[in-house]
């Protein structure tokens, strides 16, 4: 499974005077979503006996979201971690998680059958494009907006939803990828032996750029398709009517001002 | 690759280490020193008043690509139960503008069953070509299928723009065929613009939770993609003209999917629509609790409105998820929105900035919501809804 640590700010506010972000409480989390897949994978394992591993692609300090889902109770941990991954788009990205998933799959000997869960995407760039796109360079089919999944020996069967008020089930063969949601479950607390396992016994592997193999014109900012021509602070409009007075007054004033809109 | 400070530059003014939103720049000796957990996010670069940051990369080579070859602009169709859905249209209308500026045509793609009968009413929306791929598995949606036909067709056909609903459907196969073609795809786009120099299409999403806003390009390679929410852009008017119809039969073979559909469960409760919404009538933290959402749903009857609210409402229970509105939840562009006890987080502005008249009940005259109302009241809502619920009755009376 595919975890992402991303900036834990709950609020991001602007300052009215300055223009520049007023961030509260930052401090790097595991993506909200990313929790429901780790919740599920401990769910499957205990279940049906199988081996939990995740990964993550990200700077050194990546290392303590690992930690936390190893302390959930996951069996490895693997970082991605070098310079040469930074600034990667989605493209890069899951071309990066892929090269790893398939030399881990190899290690263990699992090439024929294995299931990727992933969030349905990150709340820093809130794309969800990763899970498809990996799907797709492993050569696997993908679920995505998963609500609830039911696992036997080949294959797997889920619910997805596709619209607010409909959801659709598919069977599909092993190897699989799935992208869950939110309301897929409530993920759990790390136990205090989770925890002390984790820091003392469990050992987090890092693979840089030529653990992988990895051709330098994939990965990285070399590896994007897209890049960012510019950042801005989005615009404000100005000067909205204020209407004052009693209640009575005030509700009088604004059923004139949408009348004369023709909003009525 | 690495963002590299001008030291001669910096004045240690910090604002830069104000926007990384990953805390990787501090300062050292009252100069900017970038950490090494950067994600090369970028960020920072605009926000420096002394253009003291710049972003160094060295580049690789890669297979150059001849993107002049590619020409025309595509909207990928969405369709439920027969029916193209409304983000389809607003594209063309978006399509015909984009594909106007860089004179080329506008085709739209429709992958379904048994359109041959709608062609001829679909042909005024202003697209130049349908290419219509026929076959009865195509009634529903299948990742693998989508991405197979329109891989297909865009190597043959070339063209340089494509456009996908941002639903659960085109998130699901868009970044699938972006991957096979090894093609740039942006999210969410909130707009879009052409770069007519470079024939760059210029995509502005929110990005980092809606915080900031960022412009996605894809300079070196074709086809450039994106996805978009329904109620970003209009809907188009109709037109009469002449269109080209390419209809192709398929032929699928049984290896073309793995999965299979076993059953498509609809929920009872009623279909909520906000997206298509005329009016809507939104509560936020500042109604104070699940009973006091009790007068924004009345004030929304009264009116024949729909009823939203923003996030927090949502993760307090008050509300039904399907009702939230911003970036992690519906876009709307309804004719009025009345938003009650919404501070105004961008996140919740980037999904209802289209409104066309915007009021604001906020007893904080400093809540950035009135920086995108028309009409702004200062006020506690639970006062003064019940008066407008009142005055509402009245003027639906005098009808
Ligand atoms: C990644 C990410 C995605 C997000 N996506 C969304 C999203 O899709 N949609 C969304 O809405 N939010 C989203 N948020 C959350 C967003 O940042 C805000 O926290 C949220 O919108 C605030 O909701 P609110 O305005 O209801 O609450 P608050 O910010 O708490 O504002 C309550 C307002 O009510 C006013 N008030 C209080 N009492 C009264 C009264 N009696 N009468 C009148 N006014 C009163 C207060 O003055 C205040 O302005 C997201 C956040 C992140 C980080
Ligand atoms: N850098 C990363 N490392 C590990 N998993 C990731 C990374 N980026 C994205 N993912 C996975 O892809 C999902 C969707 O992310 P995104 O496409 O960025 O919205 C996340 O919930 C993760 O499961």
């Amino acid at each position: 499974m595919c975890i992402k640590q991303v900036p834990g700010v709950s609020e991001v506010k602007i300052d009215p005077k300055t223009n520049t972000l007023v961030r509260e409480g930052v401090k790097s989390i595991i993506n909200p979503n990313d929790r429901n897949a780790l919740e599920l994978a401990l769910t499957l394992k205990e279940e049906h006996k199988v081996e939990v591993i995740a990964l993550s692609m990200g700077p050194p300090q990546a290392e303590e979201a690992l930690r936390e889902a190893l302390a959930m109770g996951i069996d490895r941990a693997f970082l991605l971690s070098d310079r040469a991954f930074a600034g990667a788009d989605t493209l890069a990205t899951s071309h990066t998680l892929a090269l790893a998933i398939k030399k881990i799959l190899k290690e263990f000997n699992s090439e024929e059958k294995y299931l990727i869960i992933c969030g349905a995407q990150a709340v820093d760039g809130d794309t969800g494009q990763v899970p498809p796109e990996l799907a797709e360079e492993l050569g696997i089919p993908q679920i995505t907006y998963v609500q609830n999944i039911e696992l036997s020996e080949d294959k797997i069967v889920v619910e997805r939803k596709f619209r607010a008020t409909e959801i659709v089930v598919i069977e599909t063969k092993l190897p699989a990828l799935i992208s869950v949601l939110i309301d897929i479950n409530k993920p759990r607390f790390p136990s205090m032996v989770g925890i002390m396992k984790a820091y003392e016994k469990a050992n987090v592997v890092y693979f840089d750029s030529n653990a992988l193999n990895a051709d330098k014109s994939k990965i990285g900012l070399n590896g994007s398709m897209t890049e960012v021509e510019k950042i801005f602070f989005p615009e404000r409009k100005v000067n909205p009517i204020m209407i004052e007075g009693s209640a009575e007054e005030i509700v009088q004033k604004l059923c004139q001002y949408l009348k004369n809109d023709k909003v009525f | 690759m690495s963002i590299i400070i001008d030291e001669e530059l910096c004045t240690g003014c910090a604002n830069c280490i104000e926007s990384c939103m990953y805390d990787a720049i501090e300062l050292d000796n009252n100069i900017a020193k970038v950490l090494p957990n950067c994600t090369l996010c970028r960020a920072c670069i605009e926000t420096c008043p002394e253009e003291a940051i710049s972003i160094e990369h060295e580049e690789v080579k890669t297979q150059e690509i001849d993107i002049s070859q590619f020409k025309g602009v595509w909207v990928v169709a969405e369709h439920y139960k027969k029916k193209i859905q409304n983000v389809s249209f607003q594209l063309l209308s978006k399509g015909r503008e984009l594909a106007d500026l860089l004179q080329v045509k506008l085709s739209f793609v429709l992958l379904g069953k048994d359109f041959d009968d709608e062609l001829e009413e679909l042909s005024l929306n202003g697209m130049d070509e349908i290419i219509y791929i026929k076959s009865p598995i195509l009634k529903d949606y299948y990742s693998d299928l989508y991405t197979k036909v329109i891989t297909e067709l865009v190597i043959e056909n070339k063209p340089e723009i494509i456009l996908i609903g941002a639903t659960p459907t085109g998130r699901d196969f868009a970044p699938r065929v972006a991957k096979r073609l090894n093609a740039g795809l942006t999210a969410d786009c909130t707009g879009l613009e052409i770069n007519l120099e470079t024939r760059n299409l210029l995509q502005t999403r929110p990005t980092y939770g809606g915080s900031i806003m960022a412009t996605i390009r894809t300079p070196s390679n074709r086809p450039q993609m994106a996805t978009v929410r329904a109620g970003i852009f209009n809907m188009p008017e109709k037109v009469k003209k002449n269109v080209n119809i390419r209809k192709i039969e398929y032929q699928f073979e049984e290896k073309d999917s793995v999965s299979k559909i076993v059953k498509i469960i609809s929920k009872t409760k009623s279909n909520v629509n906000i997206e298509d919404a005329k009016f809507i009538v939104a509560g936020g933290r500042g109604v104070g609790s699940r009973e006091g959402f009790r007068i924004i749903e009345e004030l929304a009857d009264v009116l024949d409105a729909e009823l939203g609210g923003s996030r927090i409402t949502v993760e307090l229970n008050w509300l039904d998820p399907d009702r939230q509105i911003g970036q992690t939840g519906k876009t709307v562009s309804p004719k009025l929105y009345i938003a009650c006890g919404i501070s105004g987080a961008i996140q919740h502005i980037v999904g209802m900035q289209n409104s066309e008249i915007v009021v604001a009940i906020n007893k904080d005259p400093n809540a950035p919501i009135f920086n995108w109302a028309h009409y702004g009241i200062v006020g506690d809502l639970h006062e003064i809804i019940p008066v407008l619920i009142q005055e509402f009755k009245k003027l639906k009376s005098e009808e």
